[in-house]
């Protein structure tokens, strides 16, 4: 029988938790970042540029609140794999969807 | 967690808040979570289907038997064949392979269940509705009649005006959730719930197989669910997804079905292959060669499935540089079945062979996939597939892979695990008929097909006119097919007339086969609580190694009899998940849902009532029952007193409180 | 692979991880080809807006950052829950959880504000390929919201109840996980769905 008053998993006891001011200050950088990327709709920058800059700043967003908010740069690497093996599969498959339909080239 | 405050929930007036006990009869498999019990409720509702879908393949076949054929209309013979093809599929082969994956998938970890045993229930009554909903559409006049890969536009609403490609998208949506728990499930098992000592790579090979088939589906199954839910919404909504008036090109529906499709392939032939890396071992009397080889070569085809699905779509119009890309790929993922292939054959070299009927049906999977995978890489030359598709080739070499390669594997585990479940042999006599009846019919039916397909005779078609050549081969394909339906009349009376004998002889012993893994420990039939004590396991095949070791000369010698070795099974303080009513109450609803999505909304609230009521009542119900079944005295009673307080034996699995 | 036995709310796990928190991320991992799938057909339908408005006609991209700052901020709110009951904190934790769902249903006003004024200005359910392929894709994403303020809102009845402890704080975190995985997709549709330039008619 399980028992509530059981320690949850050993694994909290052995990792630390951000502290409340770590998640704030992390939100804030993530703010920012969604601002910056807000800007460039403001701003004439050709496509060329302007494409992957804020393909960077999504995968730095997309990064920071994996590795912070979901824990996963706290926790087993177990779930970082789960997680990645999903995200490159479909990245994989669909990018070659993509390129079938001629996505890059013609848009 | 027993929190009984969880038990006093204000203003609940439904609601069963004590789980059931473990009741005989109906009421114990209708609540039963007990990973043996759904196993053989996968396996008798999937050979049920079984029947099902041959009647559909033996209607196909009387109507092709002669040209101009006039068994079945056009229109019927478009939904037979469609429903063949789904059923066969989705409701036969994909739920054979979770029958034994669910019953000896932990057993052969050495768990004492999987690590969701109520979500294993929803799994097994959530396929049955589906199944059932999808059939029912037979008896409603409306069944599907666009192929299994239902091509759009044609599969749209203009030019399949009534219901029937309804009940495919909603038929296999159900079944493609009770598909993708099931992944979820038993990937968090393999992970989690293995015996000490039991590392990765001391699994055996059929788990491994197994394990890779749970990651395909739990990538496959969305993006099916994605394609099923556009033409739905094309169907149902006026959406454009397939839509070429307004831009939309139809062969997105190709593309996405297709990226499903094909790992679903390696879904229906993995658990097979599985199948014999345990089978031929035994009765070769080897271990299998090349082990890390076999695991490498499985996760390989999970990977390299998921790069060949355009090869589906060669003359499609998707441009030379796409056919080119996806032909190479084609071509290379032949390189680790071949792997396979040898290392079976290379077990089987300078083994002691012993014929049972599980090996004859292990060597024909061998064999018959050999000829399949032949002709399959024929399709990977694009310009030669130009010439094979959409003709009858094509319908030739996916029956010896699914026919001759997953069917097969699949009775081979019949024969061999039958002991382990039932508890009685299936008659080795009766099983050689059943075996060459089967394979002699499988292959006059399907082998002229490459004749046939290479002289021009089209695929997905009700019939064809005479003066072409092919009235002799189809008369042979049709005959043919009525000797596998002999053949598989053999196995249900072999299945019969052994469980009566039985009745009458001393129980088969624990280890009738000498074989080599862990499900072998117990006692047959096994007991409800698997393992009376938790093995410690050292080596691969643990099984093996406690009955034979190495003397002074480096020979094999045999140390310990499975008398020995096994255990009695008379384990009485083993504490088991409990039974439950809400898998049932659950997958009760989703019918309902497509019931009322085909026709009228109405009906759709007390699908969705039900389905709520089940998630509210599955959080809510205390998540052990003290007075719940403990395992089986040696006296074959079992507890329900309740009297003993469950031991907290390493690795059992308790049921935790699901999430939120 | 780990085989030293480790304590799981009294279980013993072959990874020492929690099963209900390794099956969320099982889970997600599969929602990432479910929402891949979504996102593609958009990226190939972007185009093909046939008589109806094109994306770069219609979006308001002013509109839809403030929403997607707000959906972002609910994932701090949402870890800020847990790490207040975590601390054994109940107060704060049912403050914080009260606080993600109320974001979540402020950017879910804004999806239905955003999809009843494109209606309006003439890119309906069935106008294109394009408004199909982009309500369906947001259309998934805001069941997915949707469904997640349900969860939030559960929890915090059972916090209210008082069976929501720190002992269950893995509950409020397998919630959280998925949460924060419904922002992420917000994140990567926000950009390259709406920012990145999208053609014009």
């Amino acid at each position: 029988m399980s028992t509530t008053t059981e320690n949850v998993a050993t694994q909290d006891a052995a990792h630390e938790h951000p502290t409340d001011a770590r998640y704030i200050r992390v939100a804030i950088v993530l703010g920012v970042v969604t601002a910056l990327e807000v800007a460039t709709y403001f701003v004439n920058i050709p496509g060329v540029v302007v494409i992957p800059v804020l393909l960077a700043m999504m995968v730095f967003k997309f990064f920071y609140v994996a590795a912070w908010f979901m824990h996963l740069r706290f926790d087993s690497p177990m779930f970082t794999k789960f997680f990645v093996a999903g995200l490159a599969l479909a990245t994989l498959v669909y990018g070659v969807l993509l390129t079938v339909f001629e996505f890059w080239t013609k848009g | 967690m027993s929190d009984t405050r969880e038990l006093e929930v204000p203003g609940r007036p439904l609601g069963v808040y004590t789980r059931p006990k473990g009741n005989t009869g109906w009421r114990d498999w209708i609540t039963t979570v007990d990973h043996k019990k759904i196993g053989i409720l996968y396996g008798v509702t999937a050979m049920i289907f079984f029947g099902i879908g041959g009647i559909e393949a033996l209607l196909i076949r009387l109507q092709l038997a002669t040209p101009d054929g006039t068994v079945l209309g056009a229109d019927t013979y478009n939904r037979v064949f469609t429903m063949h093809g789904l059923t066969m599929v989705f409701m036969v082969i994909m739920p054979l392979a979770a029958a034994f994956a669910n019953y000896l998938l932990p057993l052969q970890i050495g768990a004492r269940d999987v690590a969701f045993p109520r979500l294993n229930a929803l799994s097994y009554w959530v396929f049955l509705a589906g199944g059932l909903f999808l059939n029912m559409s037979w008896l409603l006049g409306d069944s599907p009649d666009g192929g299994w890969f239902a091509y759009a536009p044609n599969t749209g609403v203009v030019f399949s005006p009534g219901h029937g490609m309804d009940y495919y998208v909603l038929g296999l949506q159900i079944m493609g959730i009770a598909s993708l728990l099931s992944a979820m499930n038993l990937i968090v098992t393999v992970l989690n719930m293995r015996t000490p000592g039991m590392t990765l790579f001391k699994m055996p090979v059929m788990t491994w197989m197994i394990l890779v088939v749970q990651f395909l589906l739990l990538f496959a199954v969305p993006v099916i669910t994605v394609a099923l839910f556009l033409l739905m919404f094309d169907r149902n909504f006026g959406a454009n997804f397939f839509n070429p008036e307004m831009g939309a090109d139809p062969l997105l529906w190709q593309h996405l079905f297709w990226i499903f499709g094909h790992p679903e392939v390696y879904i229906l032939i993995l658990p097979s292959f599985g199948i014999i890396s345990e089978v031929i071992p035994t009765f070769s009397r080897k271990p299998l060669f090349g082990y890390p080889f076999m695991v490498f070569s499985g996760i390989a085809i999970g990977f390299m499935g998921w790069g060949v699905w355009a090869h589906h779509m060669f003359v499609s119009g998707i441009g030379p540089i796409s056919v080119a890309a996806f032909s190479m790929s084609t071509m290379f993922i032949a390189v680790p079945t071949g792997v396979k292939i040898l290392n079976w054959l290379a077990t089987m070299w300078g083994g002691k062979i012993k014929f049972t009927v599980a090996m004859l049906f292990a060597f024909g999977v061998v064999s018959m996939f050999t000829i399949g995978g032949l002709s399959g890489v024929t399709h990977s030359v694009a310009p030669a597939d130009t010439q094979q598709t959409d003709t009858y080739y094509i319908v030739a070499h996916f029956h010896y892979v699914i026919f001759g390669g997953s069917l097969l594997g699949i009775f081979a585990g019949f024969y061999f695990w039958w002991p382990k479940v039932f508890g009685h042999l299936l008659s080795e006599k009766l099983g050689k008929w059943n075996f060459w009846l089967m394979i002699i019919g499988f292959n006059m039916t399907f082998g002229p097909m490459h004749i046939l397909g290479l002289q021009g005779m089209s695929r997905r078609i009700d019939s064809y006119s005479p003066g072409f050549g092919f009235e002799f081969w189809n008369m042979f394909a049709s005959i043919g097919s009525f000797i596998i339906a002999l053949g598989v009349l053999v196995f249900v009376i072999n299945v019969i007339t052994s469980a009566r004998r039985a009745r009458h002889e001393p129980p088969v012993g624990p280890d009738p086969w000498d074989a080599r893994s862990l499900e072998w420990f117990t006692p047959n039939p096994t007991p409800v609580h698997n393992f009376d004590d938790l093995i410690q396991v050292d080596a691969l095949d643990e099984f093996w190694h406690r009955k034979y070791a190495e003397d002074e000369n480096g020979r094999v010698v045999r140390v310990a009899s499975a008398e020995e070795v096994c255990q009695d099974g008379s384990a009485t303080d083993v504490h088991l998940p409990s039974p439950s009513y809400w898998p049932f109450v659950m997958a009760a609803g989703f019918p309902f849902v497509g019931f009322g999505l085909i026709y009228t909304l109405w009906v759709c609230i007390p699908g969705a009532l039900l389905i709520l009521m089940a998630i509210y009542g599955w959080i809510f119900e205390p998540t052990d029952d003290p007075d719940g079944p403990h395992g089986h005295h040696a006296d074959g009673l079992s507890d329900h007193d309740g009297t003993q307080a469950p031991s907290e034996a390493a690795g059992e699995t308790v049921e935790e409180a699901p999430v939120g | 692979m780990a085989d030293a036995a480790a304590v799981d709310h009294g279980h013993v796990t072959g990874t020492g991880l929690s099963n209900n928190k390794l099956l969320m991320w099982v889970f997600l991992g599969s929602e990432c080809l479910l929402f891949g799938g979504l996102i593609s057909t958009y990226l190939i339908y972007r185009s093909r807006y046939a008589d109806g408005p094109a994306p770069g006609d219609i979006f308001d991209i002013p509109f839809t950052s403030v929403s997607s700052f707000i959906l972002l901020m609910s994932s701090l709110t949402m870890v800020l829950s847990l790490s207040a009951l975590q601390r054994g904190d109940i107060r704060n934790n049912r403050v914080w959880l009260l606080a993600t769902a109320l974001l979540g249903s402020l950017f879910i006003g804004g999806q239905v504000y955003e999809f009843t004024t494109f209606v309006r200005e003439g890119l309906g359910y069935t106008t294109s390929p394009f408004s199909s392929a982009f309500f369906t894709l947001t259309g998934f994403h805001g069941i997915h919201v949707s469904l997640g303020i349900v969860m939030l809102v559960s929890l915090l009845i059972s916090s209210f109840r008082g069976t929501l402890t720190k002992e269950r704080s893995e509950t409020v975190e397998i919630v959280g996980l998925y949460w924060h995985f419904v922002d992420v997709v917000w994140i990567f549709i926000f950009t390259v769905i709406y920012l990145v330039p999208s053609p014009t008619s």
